[in-house]
C-alpha cells in the first residue's frame, strides 16, 4: 500500500492519515528528541523538545499532524541548540544531582542531555525547595526531579482511572500534587502496579527497593544513545509501524 | 611544541575524587608529563599560580568565601579555565544543603546531631565563612570548558588534555559523557 509522504531533513517519510509528525518519523526510524511524549498516551505538547520547523515555522512534532509535501527540519544545529537550552532549563529549575539519583543511567532527561551533548547547566540554578514524599510503603515521590511532563497525571487519570496526580501552581511555583485527604502518597489510591507508578521518565516517581538492581555504568543509556533506544521502544508500541 | 603546557589544579567544595580520577591515568601520566607541567596543584603543593598558566582545572563548587577567592585567582591566572566534575558544574552533592537554612545545617553538624561531643559551632577567624548556598563555578567566573562526571574518568582527562595539546578543539565522544 502506498502512503503520502512529507520531507524530513531531506528524507521522504511515509505517513497514514491522522498520524502526527512524531508518529510517522518514529515508524520510519527517525528519532526526534522528546520528553513529554510517550506513544501510549495522548500527546501533551508541553516540553517543546520535539520542536521542528514545518515549512519554516516552529511546531511540536508530537502534536502536529503530518500532511503531504511538508518540508520538515529536525536535526539541525539551530533546533538542537534550542533543545539543549530547554534541557538545561529543566535541569536548573529542579534539583538534578545525578550522582545521587537512583534513576541515573535509565533517565530520559539525562539521556536527552547526553544525546544533545549538554556539558553544563548554563543558567543559574534555582535550587527550589520541593518536598519529598516518602510516606508510601512502596513508592517514593521526589519532587526535586519532576519535569512536569504529566505522564503520571495522564496515566493515573486515563489508564488507572484513579486521578492520583495533578500539577498545581504556575510557572516556577509548579508542584506535583497528590490527590488524597492528607496530600500524602500513602493516603492515595496509588499502588505499585499502577501505570502511574511506572511511567515517570525521570527519577521523580520511583518504586522503592529496586533502585540498584542494575549497577550504575551498566544501565540503558550507559550502553546506548537514547535515539536508538527510543526508536526500539516506541516502534513496538501499538499502531506505529506501517503495513 | 617548544614549551610544555602548564596545568594548574585545585579542589574547592569537592571530595578530591576528580583529582583521584585524574591520577587514574596511571602510566599515561608519564606521557602527559612529556607535554605538560604542573603548576599550582595539591599534587605539587605549590600554593599560588604562576603569572600565566595555560590550563586551570577546577574541581568542586563554591561553599565558602575562600572557594570564591581561590576561584577568582585561578580565573585571573589561567588562560583556559575548566570546570571538572559534577560539583564544579552544578554544585553536586554538597548542594543538597541548599534548601536547608545554614543555621540548621550548623546546628545539626555541631550542636544537636547524633554523636556530637563538645557541642559548639567552630568560629575561629581563620575559618572561611560559609556561603548560604553552594554554587556551581560558572555562576561566579567565565568557564571555558566543562568535563562532566562524578568523577570524569581518567580517559576524559586524557582526551581533553591531549586534544588541547595537539591544538584540536576538545570534544568528548558520547560514551565518555556521563553526569554520574
Ligand atoms: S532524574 Fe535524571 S536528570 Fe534528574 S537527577 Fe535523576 S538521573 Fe539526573
Ligand atoms: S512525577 Fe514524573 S511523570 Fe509525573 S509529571 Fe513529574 S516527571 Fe512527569
Ligand atoms: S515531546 Fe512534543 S512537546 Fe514534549
Amino acid at each position: 500500500m502506498s502512503h503520502p509522504t512529507f520531507n524530513l531533513d531531506g528524507q521522504d517519510i511515509p505517513f497514514s492519515e491522522g498520524q502526527t509528525l512524531m508518529e510517522a518519523a518514529t515508524a520510519a526510524g527517525v528519532y526526534i528528541p522528546h520528553l513529554c511524549h510517550n506513544p501510549e498516551f495522548t500527546p501533551h505538547g508541553s516540553c517543546k523538545l520535539c520542536t521542528v520547523k514545518v515549512n519554516g515555522r516552529n511546531c511540536s512534532a508530537c502534536t502536529f499532524p503530518a500532511s503531504a509535501g511538508q518540508q520538515v527540519l529536525s536535526n539541525t544545529r539551530e533546533l538542537n541548540d534550542t533543545r539543549r537550552a530547554l534541557t538545561q532549563m529543566l535541569f536548573v529549575e529542579g534539583n538534578h544531582l545525578c550522582p545521587g539519583c537512583e534513576k541515573s543511567g535509565d533517565c530520559l532527561l539525562q539521556a536527552t542531555g547526553y544525546h544533545l551533548g549538554m556539558l553544563n547547566s548554563r543558567f543559574p540554578h534555582f535550587f527550589p525547595h520541593r518536598a519529598v514524599d516518602a510516606s508510601h510503603p512502596d513508592i517514593l515521590l521526589d519532587r526535586d526531579r519532576c519535569i512536569f511532563c504529566e505522564l503520571c497525571v495522564r496515566a493515573s487519570r486515563d489508564m488507572d482511572g484513579k486521578n492520583v496526580f495533578g500539577i498545581a501552581g504556575r510557572g516556577i511555583h509548579n508542584q506535583l500534587v497528590v490527590n488524597s485527604p492528607t496530600g500524602l502518597l500513602k493516603d492515595s489510591e496509588l499502588t505499585v502496579t499502577d501505570k502511574a507508578a511506572q511511567v515517570c521518565p525521570v527519577g521523580a516517581i520511583l518504586i522503592k527497593r529496586h533502585g540498584f538492581e542494575t549497577p550504575i555504568g551498566q544501565r540503558t543509556f550507559d550502553r546506548q544513545d537514547i535515539g536508538t533506544e527510543a526508536l526500539a521502544r516506541e516502534q513496538t508500541a501499538e499502531g506505529l509501524t506501517h503495513d | 611544541m617548544t614549551e610544555k603546557l602548564t596545568v594548574a589544579t585545585t579542589s574547592l567544595a569537592g571530595c578530591f575524587g576528580c583529582h583521584m580520577s585524574f591520577l587514574d591515568m596511571d602510566e599515561r601520566l608519564l606521557e602527559l608529563m612529556t607535554i605538560a607541567r604542573f603548576d599550582r596543584s595539591p599534587l605539587t603543593d605549590i600554593k599560588h599560580c604562576s603569572e600565566r598558566v595555560d590550563i586551570g582545572l577546577v574541581e568542586g563548587g563554591l561553599c565558602n568565601a575562600e572557594n570564591v577567592h581561590t576561584l577568582r585567582e585561578f580565573r585571573r591566572h589561567c588562560n583556559i579555565l575548566v570546570a571538572v566534575g559534577a560539583c564544579a558544574i552544578n554544585g553536586g552533592l554538597p548542594a543538597l544543603r541548599n534548601h536547608i537554612p545554614l543555621e540548621e545545617c550548623l546546628r545539626e553538624a555541631y550542636l544537636d546531631g547524633i554523636g556530637v561531643e563538645q557541642p559548639g559551632i567552630p568560629n575561629d577567624p581563620e575559618l572561611p565563612l560559609l556561603l548560604d548556598q553552594v554554587h556551581p563555578i560558572h555562576e561566579v567566573v567565565v568557564v571555558d570548558y566543562f568535563l562532566p562526571g562524578c568523577p570524569p574518568s581518567a580517559d576524559v582527562f586524557w582526551k581533553f588534555l591531549t586534544d588541547l595539546a595537539a591544538g584540536r578543539e576538545p570534544s568528548l565522544p558520547s560514551p565518555m559523557l556521563h553526569y554520574d
